[in-house]
């Protein structure tokens, strides 16, 4: 099967300093990448990158044949592909959770305020907060406020999803929510690269797993194969601490 | 006439409507001033949240001066600028510019510091679904930066209400000129003061209110 993200010795520096040092990575149709490894080893950096929030130096990236670091291409248009989860859930904090999902829809799709409501609301049901339509962010529970992200995202109807250690900011209680709604949407067939710390999820919902070290991929395959067998000493190391 | 031969006449009802009809003028002029001023200081607070380091440098420059300079001085110094350059304009107009470019340079701050009160991450999460530069700007930069500085630009537009009491240096007749033109005809000057303090009174307290409205009302 064609590769639907791939990066191709990808290089990305901030200044002087190269977080991203000649990665490569394919993702197919409707696979789970989950990317591990210590924190600064480029993993958050890349998701940036196949996106277009942050531009890379060299080496291409492209999504559905279309280069994204490419000066021609239209980020805006390619974003409405590529939904994306952050650590800090970032929801407006202006907009009640039915208009936080419904303004992109809105005024970067062009539907109407009724069609656009009809779709937030659909897809605040299915994160499991259907309830809270009119409720505003600040009044939501972390885990809320991560499935209403997750809401915002699948409401421009996405055909990959990014997650930026979606679970790390959030209390441990709250962990197991977001991580049921990111399954849900692994079994519903989403293309998920999903940058995490929670090696069960990796094991349990990911097809592959890719262990970054210091701006490399070191180690990938798998998902339970690497994690029950890591070769690299980096890895096996990395595994015993988060265990 | 009294026995003493005052050539002075007392406080009369025309007097007062005097007064109203100047602090009607004070709020015009405020109006305009803070109206333009803040359309200017939106744009200039923009270029100093987003511009790059050489527009920023020259921003900064140019709004360090209008703070700097007394705004009596720079009201005086405009008005004398345009009659000796051949350009003579009304009082009310010279008045209006100075202290639309004065308010500007205030506004601007309020304006970037509420650019910059916008997380990165919210800015970063509208892109990610999509949204262009200026629609970022219009739908989630706009509204979440004006509810952080909203009360400071309440301020600065109360400061500049007063602060228009200047232009009575350039012969405007506002609400303190016309105060001044009273004193000398009556002599009265406690009254007359009081009443002056009333009515920037009455002009200031609703916008203050209104100003508090607002904010509860964002507040949720």
């Amino acid at each position: 099967m064609a590769a639907v993200i791939e990066l191709k010795n990808v290089r990305k520096s901030f200044g002087d300093l190269e977080v991203l040092k000649g990665i490569d990575l394919k993702v197919e149709n409707g696979e789970v990448l989950s990317v591990i490894g210590a924190s600064g080893s480029g993993k958050s950096t890349m998701l940036y990158c196949i996106n277009g929030l942050e531009p890379i130096q060299d080496g291409t990236i492209t999504v559905e044949g279309t280069v994204v670091n490419d000066k021609s291409t239209n980020l805006n248009k390619l974003r409405q592909k590529i939904g994306m989860v952050f650590q800090q859930w970032n929801s407006f904090p202006h907009l009640t959770a039915l208009e936080n999902v419904a303004l992109a829809p809105r005024v970067v799709k062009g539907l109407s305020r009724s069609a656009a409501k009809e779709i937030a609301a659909k897809q605040l049901a299915h994160v499991g907060i259907g309830d809270k339509l009119d409720v505003y962010p600040g009044a939501l529970s972390g885990g809320q406020q991560q499935r209403l992200a997750i809401a915002r995202a699948l409401a421009m109807e996405p055909s990959y999803m990014l997650f930026d250690e979606a679970t790390s900011a959030l209390d441990p209680e709250l962990v197991g929510e977001v991580l049921d709604t990111m399954r849900m949407l692994a079994s519903e067939g989403m293309t998920m690269i999903v940058v995490t710390h929670e090696m069960g999820f990796a094991r349990d919902v990911s097809d592959k797993v890719a262990f970054f070290h210091e701006g490399k991929v070191e180690e990938t395959g798998p998902a339970k194969a690497v994690l029950s067998a890591p070769k690299s000493g980096h890895l096996q190391k990395f595994l015993a601490k988060v265990h | 006439m009294d026995p003493a031969g005052n050539a002075f006449t007392d406080l009369s009802w025309v007097d007062l409507l005097f007064l109203g009809e100047a602090a009607i003028r004070t709020l015009q002029i405020s109006a305009v001033s803070i109206f333009v001023g803040t359309v200017l200081g939106i744009i200039l607070g923009w270029m100093l949240a987003a511009g790059n380091i050489v527009v920023r440098l020259l921003v900064n420059s140019l709004l360090d001066v209008f703070r700097s300079v007394p705004l009596i001085i720079q009201l005086i110094l405009f008005d004398s600028f345009v009659s000796i350059a051949g350009f003579p304009m009304p009082a009310f107009w010279s008045g209006t510019i100075v202290l639309s470019v004065y308010t500007a340079a205030l506004v601007a701050m309020v304006a970037r510091a509420g650019i910059e009160a916008v997380e990165p991450g919210l800015r970063r999460a509208a892109r990610s679904l999509g949204m262009g530069y200026w629609q970022d700007m219009r739908y989630v930069v706009w509204p979440v930066g004006i509810r952080a500085v909203f009360p400071s630009w309440i301020g600065v537009a109360l400061s500049v209400l007063k602060d228009s009491a200047l232009v009575s240096a350039i012969g405007y007749i506002e609400l303190l000129r016309a105060s001044q033109i009273l004193t000398t005809k009556t002599q009265e000057s406690f009254k007359i003061m009081l009443l002056v303090g009333l009515f920037y009174f009455l002009m200031s307290y609703p916008i203050s209110k209104a100003g508090d409205f607002i904010e509860k009302k964002w507040q949720q």
